[in-house]
């Protein structure tokens, strides 16, 4: 009612990179077909690594749980379809290393079988806690990229008092339109989804937001809801890094997490839509995380299209669909342009927080020669952390690590506005992943140095224990043999009295 | 492609580099230098050209003797726009080797002995300035009335060669002083400003530029439109330059109240003395001035404050160039004591105090 009262929904700093969204944006969801092969990391999530439960030769029905969550946070892998399992061997993982990970091989036998019949139940009927259980036997870790175990997130409703959950429907990342299409073709699913979240968390309202260029999606949830509803469809800026977490809390409520908590201390959750989305399936449907949507673009994709993939797809298998590339991309990204990774080649698979495969032109790039830097500060104005990246990456430069974080190394969310407005093209993120990378290995380092101090401490002690036992051991022999000795000496002596009692030069001699 | 790909992102660049901006700068100038050659004719424009190519030549000797890659930070125009300013600075008529002079301090001592683009504490072009004023007080001070290219009494193309090689001398017919330094020389015969400005000073020929001043910085109207043009494409921010006039005019304003006849009025510091150019293209220069809001608005407001200090109470009418200076000194103090408040922390650097959102809080409830 008193909308034009309220302030605008934004953070400081902030970009606005061209959002190229206009090639996919328009596209309707397609199903990919069944791949030939799927390849399943045990690592697709933030956490431990989970733990295989199959081995080769085995055949798998669709659903059917091929990998076991293992710790407190964890997230289970599930077979995206029926057929048999080829091998569980490292693979290449979707990371700019390439490095390989523990991965099941599928070989689907195109049959697509189900494990079990969908065996719905009211899922508003269940307990918290029973939501939070069947949303970690489903293996829904958060969809938006940061796949941390949605489980675990969906459980902090007991431990803190949660007043709103935030559905994220920001897409900001350019390019990207895989949420979009979810929330205008699958609308009441996300709905339902959000509505049994909010009921896990406890949480009085929710709220849908949704960057302003996309109002076919907002209008797609503004009809699904209803005016006693609790939850609310709000339009907040075009603005980069919108959907960080951090900066749409502060967007929408007005509310900052302090420094070192998390948006559940302020009674904050922030979900993404696709995670909404997953709930749904999980909970309502009893259906695992086995695909998700993924938007395939940039400029060198010949047909740009968003897609619904089975996860463990090889991304090659996504370009052979959308025509190839028109041109070998000059990058190859997962994720979007702004904090997407760089994938070493297209044999990778596309993992639950696969939101696009993007193949970017030397153009779209605009790689420019890297200057030194002006001072210009525009990286200062773009941050959204309120941070100073030029003064940040002249002491990294210059090694000074502890005087990087004390411009707020740590508070950098590695968001990119800073690299993105720089005129001298300095890889300013560049330098704060490795300065975060050397403090982290000093730390290791220390804790390394201390667990040895500690061990060579132990050992000590326990060789001073054992010397001294020894010691004490030696003392109790000799006592013994000295006694043994003694008692001889005396038997002796005693016979020796008997035999001879009266010869002196025989008592001398003993003596 | 020299460089390695960085394996974080982002993948993308906004458009716009370092060349592009000293381009944009050059091109916003190119109004105000194009009227000063007119208003001053061919000796300005041998001036003018003079100086940046002198520039040019001094950088691209500093990077041979640094042994930097000559062409891409020849290429980034910063030599150019260094070269520019300063001449435009200059008396319209100096001879050739006070653009030289100039040239080969700003290049080389301004910027190189610090570590070349980026590292340098003060603006090249107002250091030169500043020395070239200091050393040759009266060759920085011939100032000319003006007569515009091709009219009569102007220099030819031969007689300007001749008067920018110091073959003839300037005749004294020709010479005036700026508004400035008239107000100066009259306070000295106790004269109020009631005597001397009428004649001097007429607004709408200030504003317009047809005085004599240096080469360009007459055409107030022109470096604010160029200014105008920097903001609007966002290569300048609107702090500094506000903050500057902003501070100037208010300044003048008050003290003009008090006593008009020994103070000028707003609109004589706006449209005088280089009053624009400073605050458009000179304290904009983002090596030199602070990198927050906070840090330029106070930098910009300290610029406009000692600019009025020193054309009212200081020896040099013409001064901007040691305010600048000043306040150059300043930057690094301002960077470090003015940052901005990081996300989730207080201004001191403390994690924010925790609001207590156990409470149920039924009031709230009402709130949609």
């Amino acid at each position: 009612m008193f909308s034009f009262m309220r302030k605008r929904p934004v953070f400081q700093g902030g970009v606005h990179p061209d959002d190229r969204k206009q090639a996919t944006s328009g596209l309707p969801i397609e199903p990919l077909p069944l791949p030939t092969r799927l390849y399943l990391p045990v690592q697709q999530h933030i956490g431990a690594a989970a733990r295989p439960v199959v081995k080769a030769g085995d055949t798998v029905l669709k659903g059917q749980m091929i990998a076991r969550g293992d710790g407190a946070v964890s997230a289970a892998v599930h077979a995206p379809t029926s057929g048999r399992i080829l091998a569980v061997e490292p693979h290449p993982a979707p990371h700019p290393s390439g490095l390989p990970v523990e991965t099941i091989v599928i070989e689907p036998d195109g049959e697509d079988r189900w494990l079990e019949d969908p065996d719905p139940e009211h899922a508003l009927n269940l307990e918290p806690e029973a939501i939070a259980r069947r949303v970690a036997e489903a293996g829904v870790v958060g969809m938006g990229g940061a796949t941390f175990p949605a489980a675990i997130k969906l459980n902090l409703g007991s431990r803190h008092h949660i007043d709103t959950l935030i559905i994220n429907g920001s897409e900001c990342e350019p390019y990207l339109t895989c949420d979009d299409r979810l929330m205008r073709e699958r609308t009441d699913e996300v709905v339902d989804g959000i509505r049994i979240m909010r009921h896990a968390l406890g949480a009085r309202r929710a709220l849908v937001v949704v960057e302003d260029n996309k109002p076919e999606a907002l209008a797609a949830l503004q009809t699904r809801l209803y005016e006693m509803d609790t939850i609310e469809a709000m339009a907040v800026p075009t603005r980069y890094p919108m959907g960080s977490e951090k900066h749409m809390i502060k967007a929408v409520t007005g509310r900052e997490i302090p420094a070192g908590k998390l948006g559940a201390d302020i009674g904050v959750i922030v979900h993404n839509v696709g995670t909404a989305y997953a709930v749904h399936r999980a909970v309502r449907m009893r259906r695992p995380l086995i695909s998700r949507i993924v938007t395939v673009g940039g400029g060198a994709v010949r047909r740009p299209a968003n897609l619904e993939v089975l996860l463990g797809t090889r991304v090659e298998d996504l370009l052979a669909h959308c025509g190839g590339t028109r041109q070998p991309p000059a990058r190859l990204l997962m994720g979007g342009p702004m904090m997407g990774q760089v994938m070493p080649h297209a044999q990778v698979p596309v993992i639950k927080g696969s939101n696009g495969i993007i193949a970017l032109t030397e153009a779209e790039i605009n790689i420019g020669e890297t200057m030194p830097c002006i001072r210009c500060g525009r990286c200062v104005a773009a941050c959204p952390c309120g941070l100073m990246p030029l003064e940040m990456a002249a002491r990294i430069r210059k090694e000074d690590m502890d005087g990087a974080v004390d411009y707020g190394l740590m508070d950098c969310v590695a968001c990119g506005s800073c690299s993105y407005v720089c005129p001298s093209h300095i890889p300013l993120v560049q330098f704060f992943h490795h300065a975060k990378g050397v403090l982290g290995a000093r730390r290791e380092q220390q804790r390394r140095q201390e667990e040895i101090k500690r061990l060579a401490q132990q050992r000590r002690e326990r060789q001073e224990a054992e010397a001294r036992a020894k010691a004490e051991a030696a003392e109790r022999r000799k006592a013994e043999r000295e006694a043994a000795k003694r008692k001889a000496e005396e038997a002796k002596a005693a016979r020796a009295a008997k035999e001879t009692p009266k010869t002196p030069a025989a008592d001398e001699a003993e003596a | 492609m020299t460089q390695t790909t960085p394996v974080s992102g982002p993948h993308t660049h906004a458009p716009g580099s370092v060349a592009w901006n000293m381009g944009w700068v050059t091109l916003a100038l190119l109004p105000a230098t194009a009227f000063g050659v007119y208003l001053f004719g061919w000796p300005a424009l041998n001036l003018l050209l003079i100086t940046i190519l002198a520039a040019v030549l001094f950088e691209a000797l500093c990077l041979r003797i640094a042994r930097r890659p000559v062409s891409p930070f020849l290429m980034d125009g910063s030599a150019i726009v260094t070269g520019l300013l300063l001449a435009l600075t200059l008396p319209p008529w100096a001879p050739w080797w006070i653009g030289v002079l100039g040239a080969a301090f700003a290049i080389i001592v301004g910027k190189h002995v610090f570590g070349g683009l980026g590292q340098n504490l003060f603006n090249p072009a107002m250091l030169a300035r500043v020395a070239l004023l200091v050393s040759f007080p009266l060759e920085m001070t011939t100032w000319i009335t003006p007569s515009p290219l091709f009219s009569e009494g102007a220099p030819g193309f031969l007689e300007g060669l001749a008067i920018t090689f110091g073959l003839v001398a300037i005749p004294d017919a020709v010479t005036g002083a700026t508004v400035l330094g008239e107000a100066q020389t009259g306070f000295s015969r106790d004269l109020g400003l009631s005597e001397t400005l009428p004649g001097v000073y007429a607004p709408l020929q200030q504003a317009l530029g047809f005085v004599p001043s240096s080469l360009g910085e007459g055409s107030a109207l022109l470096l604010l439109a160029g200014g105008l043009l920097l903001m609007a494409k966002r290569i300048i921010t609107w702090d500094v330059p506000v903050a500057m006039l902003g501070t100037l005019v208010i300044l003048s304003t008050v003290f003009m109240l008090i006593d008009p006849e020994r103070y000028a009025g707003p609109g004589l510091h706006l449209f005088s003395g280089a009053a624009m150019l400073v605050a458009f293209f000179i304290i904009t220069d983002p090596v030199t001035s602070p990198s927050t809001v906070a840090g330029r608005l106070l930098f910009g407001a300290g610029c406009g404050l000692l600019i009025y200090v020193i054309r009212t109470w200081g020896g040099y009418p013409e001064g901007a160039a040691f305010a600048v200076i000043l306040m150059n000194a300043l930057t690094p103090l301002i960077d470090h004591y003015l940052r901005p408040r990081a996300y989730g922390r207080t201004r001191r650097g403390k994690p924010l105090p925790m609001k207590n959102t156990e409470a149920p809080a039924p009031a709230q409830e009402k709130r949609p």
